[in-house]
């Protein structure tokens, strides 16, 4: 399985932790990464872009995406946000006249979008093309008995039709699937699907704490070891933002939030060291001496 | 005669009253017994009419046009005249429950007068200016046939009930205000269009929403709150009522990515909160000194993309369309 792979900016940014322990998981689940392959790609804009102009934010997903077929390689995202807002962006060139458009521009660069084979986050390909089977015979240390809360953010679940949940019900549970396929627990909880806060932590800091309050806190208090999550932006705010919440709620909440592709390194064996998983701002130490427990 | 199939459903309700249980609320299970062509509405009728005339519910029109039994089903807000139980029901199982960020009255009604203080909070009605014309105040209908959709609202509540930032923030105006304020906003024939996204810019505003998303997902007549919102954003940018974080937080992402195809973070929150903001960056040095301590550290001058003049050419092209 080759992809052109598609870190976005986060990974290449405020959390270098993903992109490494990414590369590092696909080596053993014989997913080949075109780091390359979209080098001269954009960012997404994230839906912030597309507040102020849907066509352009469109013709840049557009864009990234034909970089990708010119080299017959569908893209693989480790972001929801990329993600979703590539998803929504597939979603309206299925409109002929809009993608034709579109294409008017890309046809520029000499590129031309087609869409034929969509954009998919890491987290649905381990479930959907390796699948259960292969997954677990690839599992090296069963994470037996450790509690963990998965936490979806917006961008994976919304809006399920240009997500095709339809067409594809498996995606709605699975993080809960691939957490239950390591051997953990689940811990579930209301929040999961909500929003975690990073869009407004610049503009509307208190209400975006209050966010990573509550979920952090619910899932603490269900007993939760750590909280997993496809999302580096759902990662930042409650990874970095949760002792602040922790404070402002006065009480201790100490609930590390780890990348989906760091628990499936760990479940494949990996060092947690080669998977940077000590590189969050809240202490993963319990949760690896708990694993270290159980190997 | 037609032949339906019929199987006994379980339909949690989560029910309360203030003079039972001390006003707390608790979950009652029934078991009904159904047609196959059932809505959730219709087992709930059944279980009021047959089982427990004590079950409060608000319901009229039974065809989704009045908007008064949105409830939510399984977590999510829904017109319950419009679900049907074949669809929702897992294992034969379903819980209903009152809708969200509202108080509840009793069992499945809601107090919904936070949600009509906010709708008159926008003003919901033409603001015309100029002379008074002698008939009707006319307008083109190719400006109007994009105000359709967001005129379908039926304010059932539904994106209010989940909407994520009402969840911890009391004063947000709410998706279906929002969107209605969009409306009139829009409203060729409206005068007061700078007064309205003034308004709007302020605390509990158009910048508090965090594109989650519910609002579309939840919405059932596609009203779209949250493209509504964003709409709204762009006319107050547009208007330069820019003076706050969101308008340079979107002006200063959209900057970013045309100058450098990608994002850097730290140039973003520098920008959004301004260079000299003393008082706001000192508050995120723990922020940012946490990280690097953990060994996040986000390069100041990040990656960019290997063809950044395109990206630039495409901003070019489309940024003012």
């Amino acid at each position: 399985m080759k992809f052109a792979f598609f870190p976005g900016c986060v990974s290449r940014g405020a959390c270098p932790e993903l992109y490494t322990s990414t590369v590092k998981i696909s080596e053993i689940l014989g997913i080949e990464l075109d780091e390359k392959a979209l080098e001269s790609a954009s960012c997404t804009g994230a839906g912030v872009l597309q507040e102020k102009n849907q066509l352009l934010g469109d013709t840049l997903n557009a864009r990234n995406i034909a970089l990708a077929e010119k080299q017959n390689l569908p893209i693989l995202t480790i972001c929801s946000t990329c993600q979703g807002v590539m998803s929504q962006a597939e979603y309206r060139l299925e409109n002929e006249e809009y993608r034709a458009q579109i294409n008017e521009t890309l046809a520029d660069e000499g590129l031309e979008y087609t869409g034929k084979t969509p954009t998919r986050h890491i987290l649905w390909i381990i479930v959907e093309e390796i699948g259960e089977k292969k997954f677990k015979s690839l599992v090296k240390r069963q994470l037996d008995g450790l509690r963990l809360a998965p936490f979806y953010g917006c961008y994976l679940v919304r809006p399920s039709k240009a997500l095709k949940f339809y067409e594809k019900p498996e995606r709605e549970t699975c993080l809960e699937d691939l957490t239950e396929w390591v051997g953990a627990t689940v811990v579930d909880f209301p929040g999961k699907t909500a929003c975690c806060g990073f869009p407004i932590v610049t503009i509307n800091e208190k209400a975006s704490l209050k966010m990573v309050g509550n979920h952090t806190s619910t899932a603490k208090d269900l007993g939760a070891a750590a909280m997993v999550t496809p999302c580096p932006l759902c990662h930042l705010n409650l990874d970095q933002y949760q002792d602040r919440a922790a404070w402002m709620m006065e009480r201790e909440i100490d609930l590390p939030i780890i990348h989906v592709p760091q628990l499936v390194g760990l479940a494949l064996g990996l060092d947690p060291e080669e998977l940077k998983i000590n590189k969050h701002v809240i202490s993963t130490k319990k949760l690896l001496t708990e694993i270290s427990l159980k190997p | 005669m037609l032949q339906t199939a019929k199987k006994t459903i379980q339909i949690e309700i989560k029910r309360q009253d203030p003079e039972i249980n001390n006003g707390e609320s608790y979950n009652q299970i029934y078991d009904v017994e159904v047609e196959d062509w059932f809505t959730v509405l219709d087992a709930l009728i059944k279980i009021r009419e047959e089982i427990d005339g004590t079950l409060s519910l608000r319901c009229a029109c039974r065809a989704s046009i009045c908007g008064s039994c949105a409830m939510r089903v399984n977590g999510q807000a829904k017109l319950v005249c419009k679900t049907k139980l074949s669809v929702v029901e897992k294992n034969n199982k379903i819980l209903v429950e009152p809708v969200g960020n509202m108080p509840v009255i009793s069992d499945l009604v809601a107090d919904f007068k936070p949600f009509w203080d906010k709708f008159n909070a926008v003003e919901p009605y033409l603001k015309p200016e100029g002379e008074v014309p002698e008939g009707e105040y006319l307008a083109p209908n190719e400006d109007m046939v994009h105000l359709v959709g967001v005129m379908n609202c039926i304010m059932c509540g539904a994106c209010v009930s989940d909407c994520t930032v009402l969840e911890v923030k009391d004063n947000f105006l709410g998706p279906a205000a929002l969107a209605k304020s969009y409306r009139f906003i829009a409203d060729p024939r409206d005068g007061s269009q700078f007064e309205r996204l003034q308004n709007l810019e302020k605390d509990g505003g158009i910048w508090d929403c965090t594109r989650c998303m519910q609002c579309v997902e939840v919405c059932p007549k596609d009203v779209d709150p949250m493209e509504r919102i964003m709409s709204i954003r762009s006319k107050s940018i547009e208007n330069k009522i820019d003076k706050n974080y969101g308008a340079r937080h979107a002006k200063s992402f959209t900057d970013l990515i045309k100058n450098n195809g990608i994002l850097n973070e730290v140039l973003l929150i520098l920008r959004t909160k301004g260079l000299f903001n003393i008082i706001e960056l000192a508050k995120l040095l723990p922020i940012a000194i946490g990280a690097q301590l953990a060994g996040k550290r986000p390069p100041f001058l990040s990656h960019s993309s290997k063809n950044k003049n395109q990206i630039k050419k495409i901003f070019k092209k489309l940024e003012d369309k």
